[in-house]
């Protein structure tokens, strides 16, 4: 049983309930630009949905998720108690405090400039200054996972670091370089001007701060579903990890090549030359490596779960897999979105093909495809597999957490195969209508229509799961024992040293985002001829 | 694959992840050369200059003052054509091009961020103020496309949508004739 339950639940429970807020919006942004609502709507709620929809998912819900999951991590990984308690708690309240106060303007419309802020548009400081206390409390998180890791490493000398800790630290060492280029963006740049001290900001330069965060904050939401790939799938449907090694080096590759590459998120923008364009391409690629690794090795596990229980043959052990255990459920959606995700992902990296599909609904598709599913299925299946630890309490009834996680899959493909269809067909994303009535757009209605019901899909799956955590908690009491992680195959006696800590790697790390950030980003701050005056939102 | 035991277990797991691994590492390999090759062979890299200009000045003087957006036809035969975008439209807000004929996109933004997307073809590009876009295109059928703006710039977004024009090239030369510039605004 865990020691810090609470400390662990209140994390989890503000992360889902806001995501259960985020869903709702969700799903009435997807009803009221569909043609499903014909009555005329004031596009500006759009807005403010949409950017409220987008902090939650994107800022807060994972952020609370990996902090719960790494404290839950830290405690029972390391089987010591956790140290910096008070300090966890205090991390917690500044993102509830961080949260409050950057959704009050945006309820408000004083804050419509979505969750990847587009400056000159400049909304009220509030929403700024309470993100950044969100990244704040997240960082205390950084720290204590440093700080416990060292005081076991001093306990225990030369002792391989269990995987499980060893990939939180990886992740949560990756969101704090990863966080710094859109701290740099709000305080350097937009937090001066929201306040009014200065009137003017360079666009380009926050659009190449911003790519920094961008994209290695998508690894940083991934983390804790690797974690659980890793560690939790193995042992919940009865096998063993194939390779231990293999994930230390999938985390280490995530640390190492998952931040310089943003700026292919600029690819069509006028104020990066091509040279860093193409640099930021290839080096994509290579993060497709881990993922590639982690495919192998998870599908290798399950296949060893398969023979444990008596599957034979070159495909007849897929039979006799566990497929009524919801981990074997999740981890297999989670692997299927994956792969469609993916090879949308391959498609956005080269610029040839990113051209035809920049900016429209196909990118919608695809990170909903990797966030909302692959990456938030593997959430369920943690909080489904930590529950009995943290509430003291069986779960309800499997049957019931089946069907939530067969909705979340289905409603997730009914939603983003549409908006990859239409967005191939060049439909913008981000707006809050469309004129069904233009002929040129009217084929599109029907694939809307689908996407919109998929969202209503997701919403039911994801009250079906707050419903079941919440009922978890007035089960009968029962003893789920000590938390415990997939054991390898091979028992892992020894780590060589790189696989067993991290200095290499976040020197690497860092030096990749330097040379890969440094030339574009210095080309910028120094001129002073791109400046451009800024467009307050909700003054007018 | 048995789950065996022992290290000949141990060793054969290990060839296996390696040669995964070394499977992996050439995929990847082969996808950014072949990024690399498409790009320089056949010539489809972005923009490599970067260019600024004072958006408060567009209409004062300069490339971008309203009289001289639209499309032009260059003495080459090439086509040039400049547009800006603005909360919420964009000027001119139909472009008049002609088909089989190389053109030079050049706009920018006088506010926010805008960007701009031909439906049906692979133009896409972000208007960004303070910095010029350029951008190839060509059209080799006649036809009408929409032209949305891509990227979120406010409350009136949804209301941004521009026009291009593809007409017969011999059409197009004989507009062009007065050496003005052309667009397709009231047509
Ligand atoms: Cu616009």
């Amino acid at each position: 049983m865990l020691v810090n339950r609470k400390l662990v639940l209140a994390h989890f429970w503000v992360a889902f309930a806001v995501f259960g807020l985020a869903l709702f919006l969700g799903a009435w942004q997807m009803f009221v630009r569909s043609p499903l609502y014909t009555w005329i709507s004031n596009p500006e709620w759009y807005y403010r949905s949409l950017t409220a929809h987008g902090t939650v998912m994107g800022y807060v819900f994972p952020t609370l998720v990996a902090m719960g999951f790494g404290y839950a991590i830290s405690e029972s990984a390391l089987k010591q108690p956790l140290v910096g308690v008070r300090w966890a708690w205090a991390g917690f309240w500044l993102i509830v405090a961080g949260s409050v106060m950057a959704m009050v303007p945006v309820a408000l419309g004083r804050a419509s400039v979505l969750y990847t802020f587009y400056p000159p548009l400049i909304g009220s400081a509030f929403y700024y200054i309470g993100v950044v206390l969100v990244v704040v409390g997240s960082w205390i998180w950084v720290a204590l996972m440093s700080i416990n890791l060292r005081v076991w490493r001093r306990e225990h000398p030369g002792e391989p670091v269990p995987l499980a800790m060893f990939a939180n630290v990886a992740g949560s060492y990756l969101w704090a370089w990863t966080a710094v280029g859109a701290a740099l963006e709000l305080l350097l740049q937009i937090i001066p001007v929201a306040l009014g001290w200065r009137t003017t900001i360079d666009a380009g330069l926050a659009r190449v701060f911003f790519s920094w965060t961008l994209h290695a904050i998508v690894y940083f939401w991934l983390m804790p579903t690797y974690i659980a790939y890793y560690t939790i799938v193995p042992r919940a449907i009865g096998g063993r990890l194939y390779s231990d090694t293999m994930g230390r080096i999938a985390f280490i590759l995530f640390l190492v090549v998952a931040m310089p590459i943003g700026i292919h998120h600029t690819f069509a923008d006028p104020q990066v030359g091509a040279g860093f364009k193409f640099i930021h391409s290839a080096f994509t690629a290579l993060v497709a490596l881990p993922t590639l690794l982690t495919v192998f090795t998870i599908c290798a596990s399950v296949e060893i779960a398969a023979r444990l229980r008596g599957g034979r043959g070159a495909f007849g052990w897929i039979m006799a897999l566990p497929w009524d255990n919801p981990i074997m459920l999740a981890v297999t959606f989670s692997f299927v979105l994956l792969g469609f995700g993916g090879a949308g992902g391959l498609i956005n990296m080269s610029y040839q093909l990113d051209a035809t599909i920049h900016n429209t609904q196909w990118i919608t598709g695809h990170f909903h495809l990797i966030f909302g599913g692959a990456i938030v299925i593997m959430y369920f299946a943690i909080a489904y597999d930590l529950w009995p630890h943290l509430t003291g309490r069986a779960l309800p009834g499997l049957k019931l957490v089946r069907a939530q996680l067969w909705l979340w899959f289905v409603g997730m493909i009914v939603t983003t195969f549409p908006w990859h269809w239409v967005g191939i067909l060049g439909m913008p994303r981000r707006m809050a209508y469309y004129d069904y009535s233009d002929p040129a757009i009217s084929p599109q209605a029907f694939s809307v229509t689908l996407s919109a019901i998929g969202a209503f899909v997701l919403l039911i799956s994801g009250l079906l799961f707050l419903y079941i955590l919440a009922t978890a908690h007035r089960q009968p009491a029962a003893d789920a024992g000590a938390y415990r992680f997939s054991a390898p195959v091979h028992p892992v006696r020894t780590v060589p040293l790189a696989l067993n800590s991290y200095a290499i790697w976040v020197a690497l790390m860092i030096g990749l985002t330097v040379t890969n950030y440094a030339y574009p980003i210095l080309t910028l701050a120094v001129r002073s001829d791109n400046s451009v005056p800024a467009v307050y939102v909700g003054a007018q | 694959m048995t789950v065996q035991d022992g290290n000949h277990g141990a060793e054969v797991a290990a060839r296996t992840e390696r040669r995964w691994a070394t499977v992996s590492v050439i995929v990847i390999v082969v996808l950014a050369v072949l990024a690399a090759f498409a790009g320089i062979h056949q010539v489809t890299m972005p923009q490599p200059r970067v260019e600024t200009i004072d958006p408060t000045r567009l209409h004062l003087s300069g490339e971008f003052v309203e009289s001289n957006l639209g499309s032009v036809l260059e003495p080459n035969g090439a086509v040039t054509v400049r547009a800006i975008g603005q909360q919420y439209s964009f000027t001119p807000a139909c472009i008049l091009v002609p088909a089989q004929t190389p053109i030079t996109l050049r706009a920018t933004s006088a506010d926010v961020v805008h960007g701009i997307l031909v439906q049906g073809t692979n133009v896409n590009t972000m208007l960004v103020p303070g910095y010029v876009s350029e951008q190839l295109m060509r059209f080799e059928k006649l036809g009408d496309h929409l032209m949305p703006c891509q990227e979120f710039c406010s409350f009136g977004h949804e209301g941004m949508w521009g026009k291009v024009k593809v007409i017969d090239k011999e059409e197009f030369a004989a507009k062009a004739k007065s050496g003005g510039r052309l667009s397709c605004v009231g047509e």
